[in-house]
């Protein structure tokens, strides 16, 4: 019985200082399977993966690999026992070539202990051989698409002799032709009996390659089954549950769009992703946009900002057409962001509260050429309290701050220009439930002082509970418009995002 | 909190509390530049009691001879602090000594003046525009500029020292004296004083910090982070010319060799004063107090009788520890 089984965990329990994250949860992999592996954020996929893969330690229950029970202390234990990981950030070195990043630290040595280049190529050559796929190792990995540094990812994994491969959304950063040669390939892998786990939050893509299916929820496992067993609108309903109502309950709304419309875009396309995007939005009204990962929603809004130019297409403020070529323009235009990543793009982390909520009010905080402190300190402050920063000191670094009040300081440095439009791209990413609720409750609150607003959310029960109207976007383009009231729960929004 | 009673000791001793905890709190490191100066001035002041260490005369020496560093590193606060760096600053001091000195002899005072600073602009026009318009690291330009500001001082000279006869010129660049304060003096107040207002107190040097704390978050929140880095740039190129100015004026000629190898001393002062190597952070006082600290340094130990090799090495080490204390984290 064990014989087959490739991977097995039984009953791990895991909790970060006091807050369990897995009780007791149970999961195998069979020899030469694909077995794909779902849930919501924080249902605890990713730390399942990460006691896989020797990153944390679980506090009880058994991980047995080929049917040996194992201690896995480190990722260096880990890959011994011959599990490796295609991370969804990759772990390459661009700067060096294909077959140098697969024997990366573990250079066969030629003569006198040197590193026999020749045969770091041959090698990488005979991976990607038995891959079946074709790919120069001696190319530089940092010229090559992504689709090309996923397969060296992959090799480097085969090369160390892995015999169960992790996928985190693997398919991401794909383009279609790309993500149909990465299923072939994952078949080709399976045929040589290698096992595949397999997280994705797409589901026909776990339709198209995987055999069975586990699915997690708040830590625990829902079912695990093989996919011919269940339709895609059964497993919607096992990774959502049975949800209690509460403070994200939708709050009707209306809106008036009898007059012009704040923002209008027409047949937008910029930047890599946004292929000819029409839509309108109204003051007062949010605008929820939904889609999968690489749908073209981030870039949406870095359009809307200025950060990628327009290639074709017309963006259109109170009926007047403006020309979005830098944020600064965008902000003249009455256009803010919330950008995604608050602290790559929205604060400067060694700076104080203070300072991060001014920067975008300099201009008008100054008196003559100096600025004006004790206006600035005031400023500071009312917008502390409005938006309830927990901050002993507006002096304070902002870096010390917890994810949920530093993500407050970037919408309220924002707030403070006053903008026409907001767009916040994913504004509760990272933050407790308490804060999520209070950002839902100000996101309102702005809509009904007038506000157009425009959610881009991963996280469904948010999106409906802000949003008045819902665009969904695949590839680039809006895929469907629905009015809130026409969606009855977010199992009809799931289907309507996968496409079914 | 327990109960508020209100007697007078408690009330002082709540004071005293709460400054110790201020202390304690507030970021001590900022203050190493501080320290270390207290601490060198009183060792010097024992150590070479006897050797007019002192005397009135050689403190404002030191001040002096500090001057020409200590304005360049208030203008190299800022390109640090935004995440930049101008080595070029020693050879365009010296480019713009000689070229001030030959124009004042062939058309005199004020276009002698107007051509150094016109000399700084096109540099540091030419650092900016290279620097934001072709994204090459500063480091690389202005490494190239160095070398072509001190050839160019070489050519056009021929290595040979260019007197300047002005009197007006070399008593308002150098020699000259405020009352009893040498008016080099004056110049390096007045710059520490512009300096110190302009970072801290205007908008432009909250954008300097914040282009150099996370360059993606403040373009982000639309501040045109290629404006501000082509700004210090000039900003530091111009002010270098003065001090090439001041050179020509201490020592009454205009020389390639003026300012050869300030850019390390330069560099030094800023980082000692607490600017983050990495922007982001800078302080203009700080960087006066590391210009006099390493003035304070070569000073005292040239009267310590410490030959030119010993000079060297113990001024390593000091600045060595110095930035190892000031380091935060």
């Amino acid at each position: 019985m064990s014989e087959q089984l490739a991977v097995e965990m039984e009953a791990v329990h895991k909790s970060f200082n006091g807050v369990p994250v897995l009780h007791g949860v149970d999961f195998d992999l069979r020899r030469g399977e694909v077995h794909a592996l779902l849930g919501e954020n924080g249902a605890g996929k990713s730390t399942l993966m990460k006691i896989l893969q020797g990153v944390y330690a679980p506090d009880g229950g058994e991980v047995r690999v080929d049917g040996r029970h194992v201690r896995l202390g480190s990722t260096h234990d880990a890959r011994a026992a011959g599990i490796g990981m295609v991370f969804q950030e990759f772990s390459l070195v661009p700067t060096l070539s294909v077959a140098r990043n697969v024997f990366l630290a573990r250079e066969p040595r030629g003569r006198f202990g040197l590193v026999d280049d020749g045969e770091v190529v041959r090698r990488t050559r005979a991976v990607f051989a038995q891959m079946g796929v074709d790919v120069d190792p001696r190319a530089t990995v940092g010229s090559l698409s992504t689709a090309y540094w996923q397969l060296t990812e992959i090799a480097k994994a085969l090369a160390q002799n892995a015999r169960v491969l992790i996928m985190d959304e693997p398919t991401a950063s794909l383009a279609r032709h790309e993500a149909e040669a990465l299923f072939a390939l994952v078949d080709r892998l399976k045929a040589a009996g290698i096992s595949v786990i397999y997280i994705s939050h797409r589901m026909e893509e776990v339709y198209r390659v995987a055999d069975r299916v586990t699915v997690l929820r708040d830590g625990r496992r829902v079912v695990t089954a093989p996919l011919a067993d269940v339709t895609p609108a059964q497993l919607i309903e096992h990774i959502i549950g049975r949800r209690m109502e509460n403070a994200f309950a939708w709050r009707e709304r209306t809106v008036d769009r009898s007059g012009t419309p704040v923002l209008e875009l027409r047949e937008l396309s910029a930047g890599p992703r946004v292929r000819g995007v029409s839509l309108t939005l109204h003051r007062g009204e949010v605008l929820g946009l939904a889609g999968l990962m690489g749908s073209g929603r981030t870039e949406l809004a870095r359009a809307l900002f200025g950060i990628d130019r327009a290639r074709a297409g017309q963006v259109l403020v109170d009926g007047r057409p403006v020309d979005l070529t830098s944020p600064r323009a965008a902000m003249a235009a009455g256009i803010a962001l919330i950008p995604e990543d608050r602290r790559e793009q929205g604060l400067v982390l060694d700076h104080s509260v203070r300072d991060n909520l001014l920067l975008p009010l300099l201009p008008g905080l100054s008196r003559g050429p100096l600025l004006n402190d004790r206006r600035g300190s005031e400023t500071a402050r009312s917008l502390i309290d409005r938006l309830r920063i927990r901050v002993a000191n507006a002096g304070r670094p902002v870096r010390l701050l917890s994810g949920g009040n530093q993500q407050k300081v970037v919408i309220a440095k924002w707030l403070a220009t006053d903008p026409e439009v907001l767009v916040m791209d994913e504004p509760t990413v990272g933050v407790d439930v308490g804060t999520k609720s209070e950002i839902i409750t100000t996101i309102r609150d702005l809509a009904d002082q007038g506000k157009a607003i425009i959610v881009i959310s991963s996280e469904l029960p948010e999106l409906l509970a802000v949003s008045d109207r819902i665009v969904v976007l695949r590839a680039g383009a809006v895929d469907r418009e629905l009015d809130r009231r026409d969606i009855p729960d977010e199992e009809h929004l799931q289907m309507a995002i996968q496409g079914v | 909190m327990t109960a508020p009673t209100a007697s007078p000791s408690a009330a002082s001793d709540t004071a005293r509390v709460s400054i110790m905890e201020h202390v304690r709190r507030s970021d001590w490191h900022s203050y190493v530049i501080y320290i270390a100066f207290v601490v060198v001035f009183a060792f010097f002041s024992v150590l070479l009691h006897d050797s007019g260490f002192l005397g009135g005369n050689n403190l404002l020496n030191i001040f002096r001879q500090t001057a020409t560093i200590s304005i360049m590193a208030v203008a190299m606060t800022f390109v640090i602090a935004s995440a930049e760096i101008d080595l070029s600053v020693g050879s365009v001091a010296g480019l713009a000594s000689v070229v001030t000195a030959m124009t004042i002899d062939s058309a005199g005072l004020v276009p002698g003046v107007l051509a150094g600073l016109a000399l700084g602009l096109t540099v540091g026009i030419l650092n900016g525009g290279l620097v934001t318009l072709l994204n090459i690291p500063s480091f690389l330009v202005t490494l190239g500029m160095l070398g072509i500001a001190s050839g160019v001082a070489m050519w056009i000279t021929a290595s040979a020292p260019q007197p300047i006869l002005d009197d007006t010129f070399n008593t308002v660049f150098g020699s000259g004296k405020i009352g009893n304060l040498p008016v080099l003096l004056v110049w390096t107040v007045v710059f520490v004083a512009v300096g110190a207002v302009v970072l801290n107190k205007t908008g432009f040097g909250r954008r300097v910090l914040a282009t150099g704390g996370n360059r993606i978050a403040a373009e982000f929140t639309g501040i045109n982070t290629r404006r501000i880095k082509f700004t210090v740039l000039v900003m530091s190129s111009v002010v270098a010319s003065v001090a090439g100015m001041l050179y020509a004026g201490r020592l009454h000629s205009g020389r390639f060799q003026w300012g050869a190898g300030d850019e390390l001393s330069v560099i030094a002062a800023v980082i000692l004063g607490g600017t983050s190597l990495f922007g982001g952070s800078g302080a203009v006082i700080g960087t006066l107090f590391g210009s006099l600290l390493m003035g304070l340094i070569n000073n005292g130990l040239i009267l310590a009788g410490l030959d030119v090799s010993q000079q060297q090495v113990v001024r390593g080490a000091i600045i060595i520890l110095a930035v190892a204390l000031a380091r935060r984290r």
